[in-house]
């Protein structure tokens, strides 16, 4: 009833009424982040593959000299987290696209959560650890 | 549910390939690879924190054959996910959304993404770390952090 309301000539705009739709009620919140994480892997993932060639045969010192610096500490952090929230939301929907069963796939669902969430706290440590 | 003797509708054995639902399952499956692939930056920089014996092990893994193999395989996995996500990211902006330009931005996204995988390769080996190490910039660096390094261990 709302709905026919307020496409009669509400106040309300397009995206207000849009905002909260979808099964879980989340809008399109995860669709968005999959797209802005998206913009922010695009620098960040070729600044690392650049890295990664200077960094070819790199000793430790080497490598620790470099991840010290701050900017690359910076970039190696926020590389990670927009990678794997994008890794994260991606193989949520992958998940939720192919397995039917409800208990494997709230498992995986979860599961996915926590490895992804502890590789990335792990990886931020050492980064923290050698940078400061 | 109860196997029923009841026909099925047509699925996907039924259609014939096309290049459009072909690079459509292969994002996702790159999507799956690169999350995988992303445990080699995790060991690396775990390897790095660890000390020089355990990022030595990291760094020959790398330059191992079944390490470059890898490597490689991440690199194309990389660059088509890259390309063709940017072609998601043009059809979320209501572009290149009629079939023959999606066709076209898809063949644009395959020649990119070998260009891409040929060019890196082609700097990736043409570098030598040698170079990189006796270059002043470097040792400079070298020069003001070790001694920073040094209180970590």
């Amino acid at each position: 009833m709302m709905d026919t309301k307020e496409k009669q000539g509400s106040m309300r705009s397009p995206l207000a009424r849009a905002r909260g739709l979808g099964a879980a009620g989340h809008g399109s919140g995860h669709w968005m982040a999959q797209r802005f994480t998206a913009i922010a892997n695009i620098p960040l993932t070729l600044w690392l593959v650049y890295s990664i060639i200077t960094l070819k045969g790199a000793s430790h010192e080497v490598f620790v000299a470099w991840l010290g610096q701050p900017v690359n500490a910076v970039l190696m952090i926020l590389f990670l987290l927009s990678v794997f929230y994008h890794a994260a939301l991606g193989l949520q929907v992958v998940i939720e696209d192919y397995v039917h069963c409800s208990c494997a796939k709230i498992t995986a669902l979860i599961g996915i959560k926590f490895a992804l969430l502890a590789l990335a706290m792990a990886s931020i440590l050492s980064i923290l650890k050698v940078a400061l | 549910m109860t196997p029923s003797d009841r026909p099925l509708s047509p699925h996907l054995q039924v259609y014939k390939p096309q290049l459009t639902t072909m690079l459509s399952i292969l994002h996702r499956a790159c999507g799956v690879a690169l999350a995988l692939g992303s445990l080699m930056v995790v060991w690396w920089l775990v390897a790095a924190a660890c000390g020089p014996e355990a990022f030595g092990t990291a760094q020959q893994f790398a330059a191992s054959p079944l390490g470059t193999f890898m490597i490689f395989g991440w690199s194309v996995a990389l660059f088509y996910h890259l390309c063709n996500g940017v072609r998601h990211l043009i059809w979320d902006t209501g572009h290149l959304l009629k079939i023959e330009n999606a066709y076209r931005a898809g063949y644009a996204v395959l020649c990119a993404t070998v260009l891409l995988t040929a060019a890196v390769w082609g700097c990736a080996l043409k570098f030598s770390p040698d170079a990189a190490l006796s270059a002043p910039i470097v040792s400079d660096t070298l020069a003001n952090t070790t001694p920073k390094t040094e209180g970590w261990q």
